[in-house]
């Protein structure tokens, strides 16, 4: 099936809630209300074969003030693939996990908790999977800053140039400390 | 001429140590039991320093896969720092004398992955790293030759003398390792 057929069942199915597909050069997208994703994400696999979910990813739109989550579908048994998204309130993105319907989507909704700070409802373990647990902040938001250290250990390092300046200082000082007492 | 080995760092130490300490150091330094801790591609390199080419058993230096029967941790990978403190961890729980090498860019400084969020800037942020092994990754014949720098750390060294004194940080590019 090509991306208008699908999208024609899916308008068939949920009426006015789906809109048109967006132009795009290669493969076009799907904009679904973030409130009813689960419903057709769960029509899409049980009623158009769409098995497997191949990747979930999340892109930060700061001027647009949106956090959009896009699924890419995959058909194994029919061959075909449906591009979703939704779109999120960046201030507070939540949307419902899709976990219940493909059980890949466990990591890769950890993984968009933990870069962007996007709240799956729903999921089972929703954690951080990159990062460390008490790691502070989102690394892929657009406005994300660096905390200075984690746990004692600095998250800069400074030109190795001036490192070894600052080395050829100190070992001059302990030269010289050492002449001293003699 | 009692120095430790922290006021000597850098130099060469040039007096001579006494013959039980040479017969003691000759027997630790044949002996170098190195941790396995491949964290990434460098650890395929490492693998093959083990294996018959570069033979680094010819130094007497055996894999262990345990922190506490080894002597030298080869720190060879990206560091994560998830992963940074299970690499603290491990380092602490090996008995002195233990020495550490690091193996590679990505160990040494972060390297190709050093603007990631998700990468530790250099393993001596965590640990006192005694030598550094540049590559990316380093063939085996780099390593062998770490190895051996090692060596010869290890036959210059006083037994019975503190080898680091609690309190002074070491002086390393990583500013800021504390004992």
């Amino acid at each position: 099936m090509t991306f208008e057929e699908i999208r024609e069942k899916l308008a068939a199915k949920f009426g006015e809630r789906i809109g048109a597909l967006a132009p795009a050069n290669k493969d076009s997208w799907l904009v679904v209300p973030a409130a009813d994703i689960v419903e057709i994400c769960r029509f899409m696999k049980d009623e158009l074969a769409f098995d497997c979910l191949m990747n979930l990813s999340a892109i930060d739109w700061p001027k647009r003030n949106q956090i959009e989550v896009v699924y890419h579908l995959w058909s194994y048994s029919k061959l075909h693939s449906f591009i979703l998204k939704v779109q999120l309130d960046r201030a507070k993105p939540e949307v419902a996990s899709v976990e219940p319907v493909w059980k890949a989507a466990d990591w890769l909704e950890r993984e968009q908790y933990d870069l962007l700070g996007v709240n799956f409802t729903g999921h089972p373990d929703l954690r951080r999977i990159m990062m460390p647990d008490d790691w502070v902040g989102h690394p892929l938001l657009k406005d994300y800053k660096e905390q200075a250290s984690w746990h004692n250990i600095s998250t800069t390092r400074e030109n190795s140039l001036e490192a070894y300046v600052r080395l050829d200082e100190f070992l001059k000082k302990a030269a010289e400390k050492k002449e001293q007492p003699s | 001429m009692a120095n430790n080995y922290q006021g000597d760092f850098g130099s060469v130490i040039t007096s001579r140590t006494s013959f039980i300490d040479e017969i003691i150091n000759l027997a630790r330094k044949s002996s170098i039991f190195y941790l396995l801790f491949g964290l990434a591609c460098c650890g395929i390199e490492l693998m093959q320093t083990g294996g018959p080419r570069a033979d680094i058993d010819r130094f007497g230096s055996v894999p262990r896969a345990t922190p506490r029967q080894s002597d030298l941790m080869i720190v060879a990978g990206t560091l994560t720092y998830k992963m940074a403190e299970r690499c603290r961890l491990l380092y602490e729980q090996m008995a002195e004398p233990k020495y550490v090498i690091s193996m590679g860019s990505c160990a040494s400084c972060g390297g190709l992955f050093q603007y990631a969020y998700s990468v530790c800037k250099g393993v001596d942020k965590l640990v006192p790293v005694d030598i550094y092994v540049p590559g990316c990754p380093p063939r085996p014949e780099a390593l062998t030759e770490g190895l051996m720098r090692v060596q010869d750390k290890i036959i210059r060294e006083r037994w019975f003398s503190d080898r680091q004194k609690v309190g002074q940080p070491k002086p390393s590019l990583g500013v800021d390792y504390q004992v």
